[in-house]
């Protein structure tokens, strides 16, 4: 066992450098090159950055589609799902209270119409995007809100969907702070 | 939803595609033939030279075990005490990181040398840029690594030859790290970057939302550690939702790349197999078993998913997308649930969507998935549990017919038998006799869900989170039912210790077995022997581990997932 020891730490000691020092450099050089030069695609409002395109954010206001519901209420150092299980009954009664707010906010739709993501929070308590009819179930109200036509709104929404990639995977997905940055450029 | 299965099926065809490939390369590799990649030969020749290795020298089993176990010593002191000063470790270090208490320590130390990964902290709040790089980074490569040598020195014992020269642990090491792992998270991680993937040192931005709120946004050295956690069969995230972070997989490209490096080594093991034994009919058997197994697994969670859950059908809303609590909308259903298929049997064991929150019935496959490790398994790991099987149902069936159990020319004597034997039925032991002494201590104590803390969710589902756990860290697959308030000294402790054994004992009970057999004469085969390559055989061998995990696994999931699903 004695003649393993010291080659075992000039092992541990060469590839640390290599694994652990150059290999991080080289990706974090290459990414320089990337869009965001690896620091993650922010968007930005005449010249101020709102936010992360991937990181979702909260909305909860009536003016703006609001976004899937978070374990962690959107906290971007703390990402995690309610891991609540399916037949939990307290989680039951929280989504009941989130189909009652909703159908508070949004009069006019039928419950029978709410997509489930809107009630569900996500894995990631981060989550950017929405179905498209996750964000046209929210159009009345905002058109109400705005004073914008309902035609011009949902045509909004169709304007930011993304489809399937190449038609076959994913859904097709809004990202709600991509839009509501367009929302609020209508006028 | 039929484009989503069209696109799953291209998925998985693209990763069987890139893995036959590999697999020869990985073949060419360890025989020490020439491949494209040789001119990293000067850099291994100074690992050799620095560490003072002779890679030419032969070692016999107990040598190779030895030298494996002495630097996975080195490795698991290294990382104990960096994670306990991480706080004041200067370089790359965000800020507002504290020190991990010690059980915590122990635990994420053991779990990422294990290759469990199974993550009691979170990323984001508990680990610096330097923690996640020099000691979680560093030990998913070493424990990959260490899983591929072992994987391929156990194949390397079943040629047809005798001799005790088990091969040499530190030259099969440095070549799975410098030929393997090395180049492939290199070139994962570029791809990975321009997904969106950030690659950054720069502390968290501080933002100003649109509706006026701040926004702390984590970010850091992502793509990295992100490539070789899939590649590894590792598993362990960057943050602590794991791949379902925006930033670790934000988009289906993304997706597609993650799976395929999960995919990738594991698929490419079995191919390496059947190139370097040359017995492709052997690795053409394992592959439709292992693709058999892993479909009825994956299938029925992707159909329970997809139909959602009935208490939320019930709440009279939309739930055509299927069950979308702790799912992410980029992904959708379908493809979330094929993500958790594919992770539970090869144990990267990585989440795009929250398994604690599938309905009951998908948690069921889960575990035998987990349980099995087998159906592909981790790279190296993988064939080595198969390996187990096979041994086991030679046995049985050469006890059938009432012939010597043989396996590829070499006689199967009792003490690979007994070695076999032990292995398998230690694992059960492991995690069925840990959840006992879960439950145990929630009996005993009063008012348990207050006073302990642990769980999210109560009765049969509360039983399923602790089970997981177990087996979960048995089986190094390292994902969990989240639900479970882990991070406190007992889980910290005691899955550590179930993660150990879990790992070292069906590294080292192949790694006997081989050495025994590779000691024995070569006696070519009879008519009166049973021929592993047959489809006899490959029908024995499913039956053998089906009933094995059935039989030990069904009490437990009784009266956990069947329970939940029935009283719902």
């Amino acid at each position: 066992m004695k003649n393993h020891i010291s080659p075992a730490i000039r092992l541990t000691l060469i590839l640390l450098v290599i694994l652990s020092v150059v290999y991080p450099i080289v990706v974090a050089g290459i990414a320089t090159l990337a869009a965001g030069g690896g620091k993650g695609e922010t968007v930005t409002v005449n010249g101020k950055v709102v936010g992360y395109a991937l990181i979702g954010q909260k909305f909860t206001e009536d003016r703006y589609f609001n976004s899937r519901p978070s374990a962690v209420d959107y906290n971007a150092t703390g990402s995690a799902g309610s891991n609540k299980g399916p037949s939990n009954p307290d989680y039951l009664k929280t989504v009941q209270a989130r189909i009652d707010t909703f159908l508070v906010h949004n009069p006019g739709v039928n419950k029978a119409d709410i997509p489930a993501e809107l009630v569900t929070a996500s894995g990631s308590g981060l989550d950017p995007d929405l179905s498209p009819a996750a964000a046209k179930i929210q159009v009345a109200r905002i058109a109400k809100n705005r004073n914008i036509s309902v035609e011009r709104l949902n045509q909004l929404v169709d304007e930011q969907t993304q489809g399937p990639l190449l038609g076959l995977l994913g859904p097709s997905t809004v990202n709600v702070l991509k839009l509501n940055v367009a929302l609020d450029q209508l006028k | 939803m039929i484009t989503d299965y069209i696109g799953l099926g291209l998925l998985f065809g693209l990763a069987v595609g890139i893995a036959i490939p590999t697999g020869r390369y990985l073949s060419h590799v360890f025989k020490g033939e020439t491949t494209p990649l040789d001119f990293l030969t000067p850099l291994e020749r100074l690992i050799y030279r620095l560490g003072g290795i002779d890679p030419a020298q032969p070692m016999t089993w107990r040598q190779y075990a030895v030298a494996l176990l002495v630097v996975n010593g080195v490795w698991l002191l290294y990382a104990l005490v960096m994670l306990l000063v991480q706080a004041q470790i200067p370089i790359w270090n965000q800020g507002n990181i504290p020190p991990m208490e010690w059980t915590l320590a122990l635990n994420t130390a053991i779990s990422f040398l294990t290759s469990t990964n199974l993550q009691h902290y979170s990323g984001e709040s508990g680990a610096t840029y330097f923690t996640q790089m020099a000691v979680l980074t560093f030990l998913q490569f070493v424990s990959a690594g260490t899983s591929l040598a072992v994987g391929v020195a156990v194949v390397r014992s079943l040629r047809s030859e005798h001799s005790e020269r088990f091969g040499n642990f530190y030259q099969d090491f440095v070549l799975s790290i410098t030929r393997v792992f090395m180049p492939l998270s290199l070139l994962g991680a570029i791809e990975l970057i321009f997904t969106g993937v950030p690659m950054t040192f720069e502390p968290y931005q501080v933002i100003k939302t649109l509706q006026g709120a701040e926004q702390t946004v984590a970010t850091g050295p992502v793509a990295a550690m992100l490539s070789i956690k899939h590649l590894g069969s590792n598993g362990g995230g960057f943050f602590g939702a794991n791949t379902a972070h925006p930033f670790e997989n934000p988009n289906v490209v993304s997706y597609i790349l993650n799976l395929v490096n999960v995919l990738l080594l594991p698929l490419a093991f079995i191919c390496f197999l059947g190139y370097f034994l040359n017995r492709r009919k052997l690795a053409v058997m394992l592959f439709t078993i292992m693709t058999g197994c892993w479909l009825s697994l994956t299938i029925p969670i992707m159909a329970q998913e997809l139909a959602g859950n009935v208490a939320i059908t019930q709440l009279g809303i939309d739930q055509s997308m299927g069950s979308l609590e702790g799912k992410e909308m980029r992904f959708g259903t379908a493809a979330s649930a094929f993500w958790c298929g594919v992770n539970i049997v090869i144990p990267a064991g990585t989440l795009t969507s929250m398994h604690d929150s599938y309905t009951p019935l998908s948690g069921l496959f889960m575990q035998l998935g987990m349980q099995v490790d087998a159906f592909y398994g981790g790279v190296g790991t993988g064939f080595l549990y198969m390996f187990l099987y096979i041994i086991i149902a030679i046995f049985i069936g050469s006890l059938m017919i009432g012939r010597t159990p043989e396996l590829l020319g070499k006689k199967v004597g009792i003490p690979e038998i007994q070695v076999a034997a032990f292995v398998i039925v230690m694992l059960p032991l492991l995690y069925l006799g840990a959840t006992g002494l879960a439950v145990a201590v929630w009996n005993n104590t009063t008012n348990p869900a207050e006073t302990l803390g642990w769980l999210s969710n109560g009765s049969y589902h509360g039983f399923t989170t602790m089970l997981y756990e177990y087996v979960s860290s048995a089986a190094g697959n390292g994902s969990g039912f989240e639900g479970l308030g882990d991070n406190t000294p007992f889980w910290n402790l005691s899955t550590a210790v179930v993660m150990l054994l879990g790992r070292f004992i069906p590294l080292l009970g192949p790694l006997i077995i081989g050495g025994l057999l590779l000691a024995k004469h070569y006696v070519p085969p009879t008519t009166g022997v049973l021929p592993v390559e047959s489809s006899t055989f490959a029908v024995l061998l499913t039956a053998v581990i089906l009933i094995i995990g059935a039989l030990c696994f069904f009490p437990a999931l009784a009266i956990g997932p069947i329970a939940e699903y029935l009283t719902q």
